[in-house]
Protein backbone atom coordinates (compact mmCIF):
# COMPACT_ATOMS: atom_id res chain seq x y z
CA UNK A 1 0.00 0.00 0.00
CA UNK A 2 1.24 3.22 0.94
CA UNK A 3 4.55 3.73 2.18
CA UNK A 4 7.78 5.17 2.20
CA UNK A 5 9.01 7.89 -0.49
CA UNK A 6 4.97 6.90 -2.21
CA UNK A 7 3.46 8.76 1.45
CA UNK A 8 6.19 11.51 1.25
CA UNK A 9 5.19 12.46 -2.94
CA UNK A 10 1.43 12.07 -1.38
CA UNK A 11 2.41 14.85 1.05
CA UNK A 12 4.40 17.04 -1.05
CA UNK A 13 1.64 17.03 -3.68
CA UNK A 14 -1.16 17.79 -1.78
CA UNK A 15 0.75 20.36 0.31
CA UNK A 16 0.84 22.34 -3.44
CA UNK A 17 -2.65 21.45 -3.99
CA UNK A 18 -3.91 22.66 -1.38
CA UNK A 19 -1.60 26.08 -1.87
CA UNK A 20 -2.66 26.68 -5.60
CA UNK A 21 -5.99 26.14 -4.62
CA UNK A 22 -6.47 28.62 -1.67
CA UNK A 23 -3.95 30.83 -3.66
CA UNK A 24 -6.51 32.47 -5.83
CA UNK A 25 -9.06 32.87 -3.33
CA UNK A 26 -11.10 36.49 -3.44
CA UNK A 27 -11.47 38.06 0.56
CA UNK A 28 -15.05 37.58 0.56
CA UNK A 29 -14.28 34.05 0.52
CA UNK A 30 -12.12 33.80 3.10
CA UNK A 31 -14.34 32.68 6.25
CA UNK A 32 -16.45 30.60 4.71
CA UNK A 33 -13.38 28.76 2.63
CA UNK A 34 -11.65 28.40 6.12
CA UNK A 35 -15.07 26.85 7.04
CA UNK A 36 -14.92 24.56 4.47
CA UNK A 37 -11.33 23.57 5.08
CA UNK A 38 -12.27 23.02 8.70
CA UNK A 39 -15.06 20.76 7.35
CA UNK A 40 -12.38 18.83 4.78
CA UNK A 41 -10.41 17.60 7.96
CA UNK A 42 -13.59 16.35 9.11
CA UNK A 43 -12.13 13.54 7.44
CA UNK A 44 -10.78 12.29 10.33
CA UNK A 45 -13.82 10.94 11.26
CA UNK A 46 -13.41 7.47 9.15
CA UNK A 47 -9.77 7.57 11.22
CA UNK A 48 -11.15 8.00 14.46
CA UNK A 49 -13.80 4.78 13.50
CA UNK A 50 -10.81 2.68 12.45
CA UNK A 51 -9.19 3.11 15.39
CA UNK A 52 -12.77 2.17 17.72
CA UNK A 53 -13.54 -0.41 15.15
CA UNK A 54 -9.82 -2.41 16.10
CA UNK A 55 -10.15 -1.07 20.28
CA UNK A 56 -9.76 -3.85 22.68
CA UNK A 57 -9.33 -2.37 26.40
CA UNK A 58 -11.99 -0.14 27.97
CA UNK A 59 -9.55 2.43 28.01
CA UNK A 60 -9.40 2.06 23.68
CA UNK A 61 -12.44 1.76 23.55
CA UNK A 62 -13.34 5.18 25.35
CA UNK A 63 -10.51 7.29 23.48
CA UNK A 64 -11.89 5.75 20.41
CA UNK A 65 -15.56 6.33 20.89
CA UNK A 66 -14.35 10.21 21.59
CA UNK A 67 -12.90 10.64 19.13
CA UNK A 68 -15.56 8.98 16.80
CA UNK A 69 -18.13 11.70 18.10
CA UNK A 70 -15.26 14.58 17.81
CA UNK A 71 -14.44 13.37 14.30
CA UNK A 72 -18.40 13.70 13.62
CA UNK A 73 -18.92 17.04 15.47
CA UNK A 74 -15.83 18.39 13.39
CA UNK A 75 -17.71 16.71 9.70
CA UNK A 76 -21.06 17.76 10.31
CA UNK A 77 -20.62 20.95 12.08
CA UNK A 78 -18.09 21.81 9.79
CA UNK A 79 -20.66 21.30 7.24
CA UNK A 80 -23.54 22.85 8.28
CA UNK A 81 -22.05 26.46 9.01
CA UNK A 82 -20.27 26.33 5.20
CA UNK A 83 -23.56 25.28 3.93
CA UNK A 84 -25.19 27.96 5.67
CA UNK A 85 -22.59 30.75 4.63
CA UNK A 86 -22.55 29.81 1.73
CA UNK A 87 -25.92 29.48 1.00
CA UNK A 88 -25.88 33.55 0.79
CA UNK A 89 -23.55 33.65 -1.81
CA UNK A 90 -26.51 32.45 -3.87
CA UNK A 91 -27.11 35.59 -6.29
CA UNK A 92 -25.66 39.18 -6.45
CA UNK A 93 -29.04 40.60 -6.80
CA UNK A 94 -30.68 41.79 -3.22
CA UNK A 95 -32.27 38.94 -1.85
CA UNK A 96 -33.13 41.14 1.30
CA UNK A 97 -35.79 39.61 4.36
CA UNK A 98 -33.77 38.03 6.94
CA UNK A 99 -31.59 34.54 6.21
CA UNK A 100 -32.59 31.52 7.31
CA UNK A 101 -30.30 31.23 10.88
CA UNK A 102 -33.08 32.71 12.62
CA UNK A 103 -34.77 29.41 13.72
CA UNK A 104 -35.50 29.35 17.11
CA UNK B 1 -3.74 -5.57 6.21
CA UNK B 2 -6.64 -7.93 4.08
CA UNK B 3 -6.11 -7.43 0.01
CA UNK B 4 -10.01 -8.28 0.05
CA UNK B 5 -12.62 -7.36 -2.17
CA UNK B 6 -13.89 -5.13 0.22
CA UNK B 7 -10.15 -3.42 1.03
CA UNK B 8 -10.03 -2.44 -2.80
CA UNK B 9 -13.20 -0.68 -2.75
CA UNK B 10 -12.63 1.29 0.44
CA UNK B 11 -9.43 2.39 -1.28
CA UNK B 12 -10.93 3.38 -4.52
CA UNK B 13 -13.78 5.37 -2.06
CA UNK B 14 -11.12 6.98 -0.67
CA UNK B 15 -9.24 7.72 -3.84
CA UNK B 16 -13.17 9.24 -4.89
CA UNK B 17 -13.53 11.09 -1.59
CA UNK B 18 -9.86 12.60 -1.93
CA UNK B 19 -10.99 13.65 -5.65
CA UNK B 20 -14.59 15.22 -4.59
CA UNK B 21 -13.10 17.16 -1.23
CA UNK B 22 -10.13 18.69 -3.84
CA UNK B 23 -13.06 18.94 -6.44
CA UNK B 24 -15.36 20.86 -3.57
CA UNK B 25 -12.31 23.57 -2.46
CA UNK B 26 -11.71 24.69 -5.84
CA UNK B 27 -15.36 25.30 -6.25
CA UNK B 28 -15.64 26.93 -2.89
CA UNK B 29 -12.56 29.48 -3.88
CA UNK B 30 -14.96 31.31 -6.54
CA UNK B 31 -18.28 33.13 -4.95
CA UNK B 32 -20.02 31.69 -8.52
CA UNK B 33 -19.41 27.86 -7.70
CA UNK B 34 -19.03 27.91 -3.93
CA UNK B 35 -22.62 27.00 -2.95
CA UNK B 36 -22.24 23.74 -4.97
CA UNK B 37 -18.49 22.72 -3.71
CA UNK B 38 -19.60 22.61 -0.19
CA UNK B 39 -21.94 19.79 -1.54
CA UNK B 40 -19.40 17.87 -3.81
CA UNK B 41 -16.94 18.57 -0.78
CA UNK B 42 -20.14 16.72 1.52
CA UNK B 43 -20.42 13.86 -0.77
CA UNK B 44 -16.65 12.88 -0.57
CA UNK B 45 -17.26 12.95 3.21
CA UNK B 46 -20.47 10.46 2.99
CA UNK B 47 -18.53 8.26 0.40
CA UNK B 48 -15.55 7.93 2.76
CA UNK B 49 -17.59 7.94 5.43
CA UNK B 50 -19.47 4.46 4.53
CA UNK B 51 -17.00 2.99 2.96
CA UNK B 52 -15.09 2.53 6.42
CA UNK B 53 -17.61 0.51 7.33
CA UNK B 54 -16.58 -2.37 5.43
CA UNK B 55 -12.47 -1.85 6.56
CA UNK B 56 -11.70 -5.57 7.29
CA UNK B 57 -11.19 -6.28 10.62
CA UNK B 58 -13.67 -3.51 11.90
CA UNK B 59 -16.02 -4.66 15.37
CA UNK B 60 -17.63 -2.19 17.89
CA UNK B 61 -19.69 -1.13 15.05
CA UNK B 62 -22.48 -0.24 17.29
CA UNK B 63 -20.51 1.93 19.47
CA UNK B 64 -19.19 3.26 16.15
CA UNK B 65 -22.54 4.50 15.40
CA UNK B 66 -23.76 5.89 18.22
CA UNK B 67 -20.93 8.08 18.69
CA UNK B 68 -21.67 8.98 15.08
CA UNK B 69 -25.51 10.23 16.02
CA UNK B 70 -23.90 11.66 19.44
CA UNK B 71 -21.14 13.89 17.87
CA UNK B 72 -22.78 14.57 14.77
CA UNK B 73 -26.64 15.46 15.92
CA UNK B 74 -24.92 18.22 18.37
CA UNK B 75 -22.93 19.80 15.91
CA UNK B 76 -25.76 19.18 13.70
CA UNK B 77 -28.22 21.26 16.34
CA UNK B 78 -25.80 23.86 17.42
CA UNK B 79 -24.71 24.53 13.79
CA UNK B 80 -28.18 25.03 12.48
CA UNK B 81 -29.05 27.27 15.02
CA UNK B 82 -26.35 29.81 16.02
CA UNK B 83 -26.44 32.95 14.96
CA UNK B 84 -24.11 34.37 11.38
CA UNK B 85 -22.56 36.66 14.33
CA UNK B 86 -21.32 33.52 16.16
CA UNK B 87 -19.90 31.78 13.27
CA UNK B 88 -16.50 32.32 14.52
CA UNK B 89 -16.56 30.53 17.46
CA UNK B 90 -18.41 27.64 16.01
CA UNK B 91 -15.67 27.37 13.61
CA UNK B 92 -13.40 27.62 16.58
CA UNK B 93 -14.90 24.79 18.46
CA UNK B 94 -15.76 22.04 15.36
CA UNK B 95 -11.99 22.47 14.53
CA UNK B 96 -11.01 22.00 18.14
CA UNK B 97 -13.28 18.48 17.78
CA UNK B 98 -11.54 17.81 14.67
CA UNK B 99 -7.56 18.20 16.41
CA UNK B 100 -9.21 16.21 19.44
CA UNK B 101 -10.13 13.58 17.20
CA UNK B 102 -6.92 13.09 15.48
CA UNK B 103 -5.31 13.38 18.92
CA UNK B 104 -7.25 10.13 20.16
CA UNK B 105 -6.42 8.38 17.11
CA UNK B 106 -2.68 8.72 18.47
CA UNK B 107 -3.82 7.91 21.65
CA UNK B 108 -5.64 4.64 20.96
CA UNK B 109 -2.51 3.56 19.01
CA UNK B 110 0.08 4.58 21.53
CA UNK B 111 -1.60 2.55 24.04
CA UNK B 112 -2.34 -0.72 21.68
CA UNK B 113 1.81 -0.73 21.83
CA UNK B 114 1.61 -2.45 18.90
CA UNK B 115 5.56 -2.91 17.14
CA UNK B 116 5.40 0.08 14.50
CA UNK B 117 7.98 1.17 12.92
CA UNK B 118 10.33 4.46 14.27
CA UNK B 119 8.91 7.05 11.72
CA UNK B 120 5.19 5.30 12.15
CA UNK B 121 5.96 6.33 15.45
CA UNK B 122 7.31 9.55 15.64
CA UNK B 123 4.27 10.41 13.05
CA UNK B 124 1.51 9.12 15.57
CA UNK B 125 3.47 11.25 18.53
CA UNK B 126 3.95 14.47 16.36
CA UNK B 127 0.20 14.27 15.17
CA UNK B 128 -1.28 13.66 18.42
CA UNK B 129 1.40 16.54 19.81
CA UNK B 130 -0.46 18.99 17.32
CA UNK B 131 -3.71 17.59 17.36
CA UNK B 132 -4.17 18.08 21.29
CA UNK B 133 -2.56 21.23 21.13
CA UNK B 134 -5.34 22.15 18.32
CA UNK B 135 -7.66 20.37 20.83
CA UNK B 136 -7.24 22.47 24.08
CA UNK B 137 -5.94 25.91 21.68
CA UNK B 138 -9.75 25.83 20.28
CA UNK B 139 -11.41 25.55 23.31
CA UNK B 140 -10.05 27.98 24.86
CA UNK B 141 -10.19 30.12 21.29
CA UNK B 142 -14.16 29.54 20.98
CA UNK B 143 -14.47 30.19 25.24
CA UNK B 144 -13.05 33.86 24.53
CA UNK B 145 -14.62 34.60 21.79
CA UNK B 146 -18.13 33.48 23.29
CA UNK B 147 -17.11 35.86 25.97
CA UNK B 148 -16.97 32.98 28.68
CA UNK B 149 -13.35 33.54 28.90
CA UNK B 150 -13.31 37.39 29.79
CA UNK B 151 -9.53 38.52 30.21
CA UNK B 152 -6.12 37.21 28.70
CA UNK B 153 -3.93 35.50 31.16
CA UNK B 154 -0.61 36.95 31.12
CA UNK B 155 2.72 36.68 33.59
CA UNK B 156 6.11 37.37 33.45
CA UNK B 157 8.13 34.71 31.99
CA UNK B 158 5.22 32.96 29.89
CA UNK B 159 7.23 32.55 26.59
CA UNK B 160 9.37 30.39 28.82
CA UNK B 161 6.85 28.36 30.60
CA UNK B 162 5.29 27.66 27.42
CA UNK B 163 8.69 26.66 25.59
CA UNK B 164 9.52 24.47 28.55
CA UNK B 165 5.76 23.00 28.09
CA UNK B 166 6.61 22.23 24.42
CA UNK B 167 10.38 21.06 25.13
CA UNK B 168 8.65 18.35 27.96
CA UNK B 169 6.27 17.17 25.38
CA UNK B 170 8.46 16.75 22.66
CA UNK B 171 10.63 14.70 24.85
CA UNK B 172 8.43 12.68 26.37
CA UNK B 173 7.09 11.91 23.03
CA UNK B 174 10.50 11.10 21.96
CA UNK B 175 10.88 8.77 24.66
CA UNK B 176 7.52 7.59 23.52
CA UNK B 177 8.82 6.65 20.21
CA UNK B 178 12.11 5.09 21.10
CA UNK B 179 11.24 3.39 23.93
CA UNK B 180 12.25 -0.21 23.45
CA UNK B 181 9.74 -2.14 24.64
CA UNK B 182 6.70 -0.02 23.26
CA UNK B 183 5.06 3.12 24.50
CA UNK B 184 4.91 2.64 28.67
CA UNK B 185 0.62 3.73 29.33
CA UNK B 186 2.17 6.40 32.39
CA UNK B 187 4.46 8.40 29.53
CA UNK B 188 1.66 8.63 26.91
CA UNK B 189 -0.79 9.81 29.80
CA UNK B 190 1.95 12.48 30.67
CA UNK B 191 2.28 13.20 26.94
CA UNK B 192 -0.88 14.07 26.14
CA UNK B 193 -1.52 15.77 29.72
CA UNK B 194 1.31 18.26 28.89
CA UNK B 195 0.38 18.98 25.49
CA UNK B 196 -3.36 19.56 26.37
CA UNK B 197 -2.01 22.00 29.02
CA UNK B 198 0.23 23.78 26.05
CA UNK B 199 -2.36 24.33 24.25
CA UNK B 200 -4.30 26.33 26.82
CA UNK B 201 -1.37 28.52 27.85
CA UNK B 202 -0.41 29.43 24.57
CA UNK B 203 -3.65 30.34 23.71
CA UNK B 204 -4.95 32.12 26.83
CA UNK B 205 -2.62 35.31 26.37
CA UNK B 206 -3.86 36.06 23.36
CA UNK B 207 -6.47 38.77 22.17
CA UNK B 208 -7.77 41.04 21.00
CA UNK B 209 -7.03 41.32 16.86
CA UNK B 210 -5.18 38.23 16.60
CA UNK B 211 -8.00 36.06 17.50
CA UNK B 212 -8.71 35.47 13.93
CA UNK B 213 -5.24 34.37 12.79
CA UNK B 214 -5.01 32.24 15.86
CA UNK B 215 -8.09 30.21 14.86
CA UNK B 216 -6.91 30.02 11.25
CA UNK B 217 -3.60 28.61 12.69
CA UNK B 218 -5.41 25.42 14.90
CA UNK B 219 -7.41 24.84 11.53
CA UNK B 220 -4.21 24.42 9.50
CA UNK B 221 -2.71 22.61 12.20
CA UNK B 222 -5.52 20.32 13.10
CA UNK B 223 -5.25 19.56 9.29
CA UNK B 224 -1.66 18.46 9.32
CA UNK B 225 -2.41 16.50 12.52
CA UNK B 226 -5.02 14.68 10.30
CA UNK B 227 -2.43 13.92 7.39
CA UNK B 228 -0.20 12.06 10.49
CA UNK B 229 -2.38 10.06 11.62
CA UNK B 230 -3.37 9.54 8.43
CA UNK B 231 -0.13 7.97 7.49
CA UNK B 232 -0.30 6.65 10.52
CA UNK B 233 -3.25 4.48 9.47
CA UNK B 234 -1.83 3.90 6.14
CA UNK B 235 -5.00 6.21 5.13
CA UNK B 236 -4.67 7.68 2.12
CA UNK B 237 -8.01 9.83 1.76
CA UNK B 238 -6.91 11.18 5.82
CA UNK B 239 -3.22 12.38 4.34
CA UNK B 240 -4.24 14.04 1.06
CA UNK B 241 -7.29 15.66 2.52
CA UNK B 242 -5.78 16.69 5.76
CA UNK B 243 -2.34 17.78 3.85
CA UNK B 244 -4.51 20.06 1.70
CA UNK B 245 -6.03 21.63 4.76
CA UNK B 246 -2.60 21.86 6.43
CA UNK B 247 -1.41 23.98 3.61
CA UNK B 248 -4.19 25.76 2.47
CA UNK B 249 -4.78 26.98 6.25
CA UNK B 250 -1.24 27.75 6.89
CA UNK B 251 -1.55 30.33 3.63
CA UNK B 252 -5.07 31.72 4.60
CA UNK B 253 -3.35 32.28 8.00
CA UNK B 254 0.22 33.96 6.74
CA UNK B 255 -2.06 36.44 4.71
CA UNK B 256 -4.15 37.16 7.50
CA UNK B 257 -1.41 37.87 9.88
CA UNK B 258 0.19 40.21 6.65
CA UNK B 259 -3.03 42.44 6.23
CA UNK B 260 -2.47 43.42 10.19
CA UNK B 261 1.15 43.81 9.40
CA UNK B 262 2.10 41.32 12.14
CA UNK B 263 4.80 37.70 11.88
CA UNK B 264 2.86 34.93 13.10
CA UNK B 265 5.58 34.90 15.43
CA UNK B 266 4.42 37.97 16.73
CA UNK B 267 0.72 36.76 17.14
CA UNK B 268 1.84 34.12 19.52
CA UNK B 269 4.64 35.08 21.39
CA UNK B 270 3.59 39.03 22.36
CA UNK B 271 0.64 39.32 23.99
CA UNK B 272 -1.57 42.21 21.85
CA UNK B 273 -1.23 45.71 22.99
CA UNK B 274 1.78 44.42 25.73
CA UNK B 275 4.72 44.87 24.25
CA UNK B 276 4.56 48.30 23.03
CA UNK B 277 5.78 51.53 25.44
CA UNK B 278 2.92 54.00 26.26
CA UNK B 279 0.63 55.19 23.30
CA UNK B 280 0.69 58.85 22.03
CA UNK B 281 -1.52 61.24 23.60
CA UNK B 282 -5.02 61.55 22.36
CA UNK B 283 -6.29 65.20 22.83
CA UNK B 284 -9.42 67.30 21.62
CA UNK B 285 -12.91 65.93 22.58
CA UNK B 286 -15.88 64.14 21.22
CA UNK B 287 -18.29 65.16 19.79
CA UNK B 288 -21.97 63.97 19.53
CA UNK B 289 -24.66 64.27 16.78
CA UNK B 290 -28.06 63.28 16.34
CA UNK B 291 -29.57 60.75 14.43
CA UNK B 292 -31.24 63.72 12.37
CA UNK B 293 -28.27 65.74 11.24
CA UNK B 294 -26.71 62.84 10.47
CA UNK B 295 -29.61 61.78 8.22
CA UNK B 296 -29.70 65.42 6.51
CA UNK B 297 -25.68 65.25 5.77
CA UNK B 298 -26.19 61.50 4.31
CA UNK B 299 -29.63 62.79 1.61
CA UNK B 300 -27.87 65.64 0.72
CA UNK B 301 -24.41 63.68 0.06
CA UNK B 302 -22.71 62.76 -3.23
CA UNK B 303 -20.69 60.08 -2.37
CA UNK B 304 -21.09 57.72 1.21
CA UNK B 305 -18.98 55.05 2.07
CA UNK B 306 -19.68 52.53 4.80
CA UNK B 307 -16.96 50.86 7.06
CA UNK B 308 -18.46 48.23 9.15
CA UNK B 309 -17.04 46.69 12.18
CA UNK B 310 -17.30 43.99 14.88
CA UNK B 311 -20.01 46.24 16.83
CA UNK B 312 -22.38 46.26 13.08
CA UNK B 313 -22.43 42.00 14.48
CA UNK B 314 -23.01 42.51 17.45
CA UNK B 315 -26.08 44.88 16.73
CA UNK B 316 -27.44 42.15 14.08
CA UNK B 317 -27.61 45.94 12.49
CA UNK B 318 -26.63 44.69 9.23
CA UNK B 319 -30.13 44.59 7.71
CA UNK B 320 -30.62 48.21 9.10
CA UNK B 321 -27.73 49.26 7.08
CA UNK B 322 -28.63 47.51 3.93
CA UNK B 323 -32.24 49.85 4.42
CA UNK B 324 -30.21 52.58 4.83
CA UNK B 325 -28.13 51.88 2.04
CA UNK B 326 -31.13 51.69 -0.45
CA UNK B 327 -32.98 54.56 0.91
CA UNK B 328 -29.45 56.34 0.16
CA UNK B 329 -29.19 54.81 -3.60
CA UNK B 330 -32.80 55.80 -4.23
CA UNK B 331 -31.43 59.55 -3.81
CA UNK B 332 -29.03 59.20 -6.06
CA UNK B 333 -26.20 59.00 -3.28
CA UNK B 334 -23.29 56.96 -4.05
CA UNK B 335 -23.18 54.18 -1.44
CA UNK B 336 -20.06 51.56 -1.02
CA UNK B 337 -19.13 49.30 1.62
CA UNK B 338 -15.43 49.20 2.76
CA UNK B 339 -14.37 46.46 4.35
CA UNK B 340 -11.24 45.43 6.03
CA UNK B 341 -9.20 41.99 5.65
CA UNK B 342 -9.70 41.65 9.39
CA UNK B 343 -12.83 43.76 10.35
CA UNK B 344 -14.37 41.32 12.95
CA UNK B 345 -13.37 38.50 14.25
CA UNK B 346 -12.36 36.83 10.48
CA UNK B 347 -11.28 38.07 7.28
CA UNK B 348 -14.48 37.82 5.98
CA UNK B 349 -16.75 38.20 8.73
CA UNK B 350 -18.51 41.67 7.58
CA UNK B 351 -18.75 40.13 3.92
CA UNK B 352 -20.72 37.12 5.32
CA UNK B 353 -22.87 39.59 6.74
CA UNK B 354 -23.62 41.67 4.49
CA UNK B 355 -24.23 39.32 1.99
CA UNK B 356 -26.82 37.90 4.97
CA UNK B 357 -28.37 41.02 4.51
CA UNK B 358 -28.66 40.79 0.80
CA UNK B 359 -25.91 43.64 -0.02
CA UNK B 360 -24.42 42.53 -3.68
CA UNK B 361 -21.25 42.22 -3.95
CA UNK B 362 -19.99 44.65 -5.98
CA UNK B 363 -20.79 47.56 -3.67
CA UNK B 364 -18.34 45.81 -1.57
CA UNK B 365 -14.62 47.45 -1.64
CA UNK B 366 -11.94 45.96 0.50
CA UNK B 367 -9.22 48.15 1.78
CA UNK B 368 -7.27 48.38 -1.35
CA UNK B 369 -9.81 49.31 -3.79
CA UNK B 370 -11.13 51.86 -1.79
CA UNK B 371 -8.70 53.32 0.08
CA UNK B 372 -8.15 56.64 -2.49
CA UNK B 373 -11.86 56.91 -2.74
CA UNK B 374 -12.52 58.51 1.24
CA UNK B 375 -10.36 61.26 0.16
CA UNK B 376 -13.27 62.97 -2.26
CA UNK B 377 -16.15 61.67 0.13
CA UNK B 378 -18.77 63.70 2.12
CA UNK B 379 -19.42 61.12 4.93
CA UNK B 380 -18.16 58.23 6.16
CA UNK B 381 -19.97 56.23 8.41
CA UNK B 382 -18.81 54.11 10.72
CA UNK B 383 -20.51 51.68 12.79
CA UNK B 384 -18.75 49.60 15.23
CA UNK B 385 -15.33 49.55 13.64
CA UNK B 386 -12.42 50.74 15.61
CA UNK B 387 -8.96 49.57 15.15
CA UNK B 388 -9.23 49.09 11.53
CA UNK B 389 -10.02 52.90 10.80
CA UNK B 390 -7.58 54.25 13.79
CA UNK B 391 -5.05 56.67 12.08
CA UNK B 392 -2.70 55.64 14.60
CA UNK B 393 -1.63 52.65 12.84
CA UNK B 394 -0.12 55.43 9.76
CA UNK B 395 1.72 57.58 12.30
CA UNK B 396 2.08 56.37 16.23
CA UNK B 397 5.29 54.16 15.99
CA UNK B 398 4.36 53.20 19.89
CA UNK B 399 1.01 52.53 18.87
CA UNK B 400 0.57 48.19 19.33
CA UNK B 401 -1.10 48.54 15.44
CA UNK B 402 1.58 51.00 13.73
CA UNK B 403 1.98 49.97 10.75
CA UNK B 404 -1.09 48.21 10.08
CA UNK B 405 -2.26 48.59 7.01
CA UNK B 406 -5.91 50.93 7.76
CA UNK B 407 -8.77 52.39 5.64
CA UNK B 408 -8.45 55.70 5.38
CA UNK B 409 -11.89 57.34 7.15
CA UNK B 410 -10.29 60.00 8.62
CA UNK B 411 -9.69 62.00 4.64
CA UNK B 412 -13.44 61.76 4.43
CA UNK B 413 -15.18 65.18 4.58
CA UNK B 414 -17.23 63.95 7.51
CA UNK B 415 -16.67 61.18 9.81
CA UNK B 416 -19.89 60.10 11.86
CA UNK B 417 -18.78 57.12 14.27
CA UNK B 418 -21.78 55.04 15.59
CA UNK B 419 -20.78 53.81 18.59
CA UNK B 420 -22.37 52.27 21.89
CA UNK B 421 -19.97 54.00 24.53
CA UNK B 422 -17.08 56.36 25.09
CA UNK B 423 -14.67 53.11 26.09
CA UNK B 424 -11.83 51.69 24.38
CA UNK B 425 -12.72 48.81 21.11
CA UNK B 426 -12.01 45.17 21.63
CA UNK B 427 -7.86 45.87 21.52
CA UNK B 428 -8.28 48.04 24.25
CA UNK B 429 -6.35 50.81 22.12
CA UNK B 430 -7.58 55.01 22.51
CA UNK B 431 -8.58 55.92 18.68
CA UNK B 432 -7.36 59.26 17.58
CA UNK B 433 -10.04 59.44 15.09
CA UNK B 434 -12.75 59.61 17.16
CA UNK B 435 -11.15 63.32 18.13
CA UNK B 436 -10.63 64.31 14.84
CA UNK B 437 -12.52 67.80 13.62
CA UNK B 438 -14.20 66.00 11.38
CA UNK B 439 -15.49 63.93 13.63
CA UNK B 440 -18.67 63.16 15.20
CA UNK B 441 -19.96 60.74 17.42
CA UNK B 442 -23.60 59.10 17.41
CA UNK B 443 -24.07 56.98 20.61
CA UNK B 444 -26.42 53.90 20.41
CA UNK B 445 -26.73 50.53 19.58
CA UNK B 446 -25.83 49.87 16.19
CA UNK B 447 -29.50 48.61 15.30
CA UNK B 448 -31.51 51.27 17.05
CA UNK B 449 -29.50 54.16 15.69
CA UNK B 450 -29.26 52.80 11.76
CA UNK B 451 -33.18 52.70 12.42
CA UNK B 452 -33.43 56.09 13.97
CA UNK B 453 -31.06 57.20 10.31
CA UNK B 454 -33.77 55.50 8.50
CA UNK B 455 -36.23 57.57 9.56
CA UNK B 456 -34.33 60.64 9.57
CA UNK B 457 -33.64 60.00 5.54
CA UNK B 458 -37.56 59.07 5.20
CA UNK B 459 -38.77 61.92 7.00
CA UNK B 460 -36.63 64.20 4.29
Amino acid sequence: MIDGFIALYIFMLAAFTGYEVIGRVPTILHTPLMSGSNFVHGIVLVGAMVALGRADTTLELVIGFLGVALGAGNAVGGYVVTERMLEMFKSSKPAGGPAAGKKH
Amino acid sequence: MGSGIASVLVSASYLLAAFLFITGLKRMSSPVTARGGIVWAGAGMVVATIATFFTPDMGNIVLILVAIALGGGVAWITGKRVAMTDMPQMIALYNGMGGGAAAAIAAVELFKGEAHSTVVLALAVLGGLIGAVSFSGSLIAFGKLQDLIKRSFRFRGQNFVNLALLLASVLVGASLVLAAAGPVPGMVTLFFGLALVLGVTMTLPIGGADMPVVISLYNALTGLAVAFEGFVLNNAAMIIAGMVVGSAGTLLTQLMAKAMNRSLANVLFSGFGETAGPQGEVSGSMKPIDAADVGVMMAFAQKVIIVPGYGMAVAQAQHKVWELAKLLQERGVTVKFAIHPVAGRMPGHMNVLLAEAGVPYDVIYDESEINAEFDNTDVALIIGANDVVNPAARTDKSSPIYGMPILNADKSRNVIVIKRGKGAGFSGIENGLFFLDNTHMLYGDGQAVAAALIQAVKAL
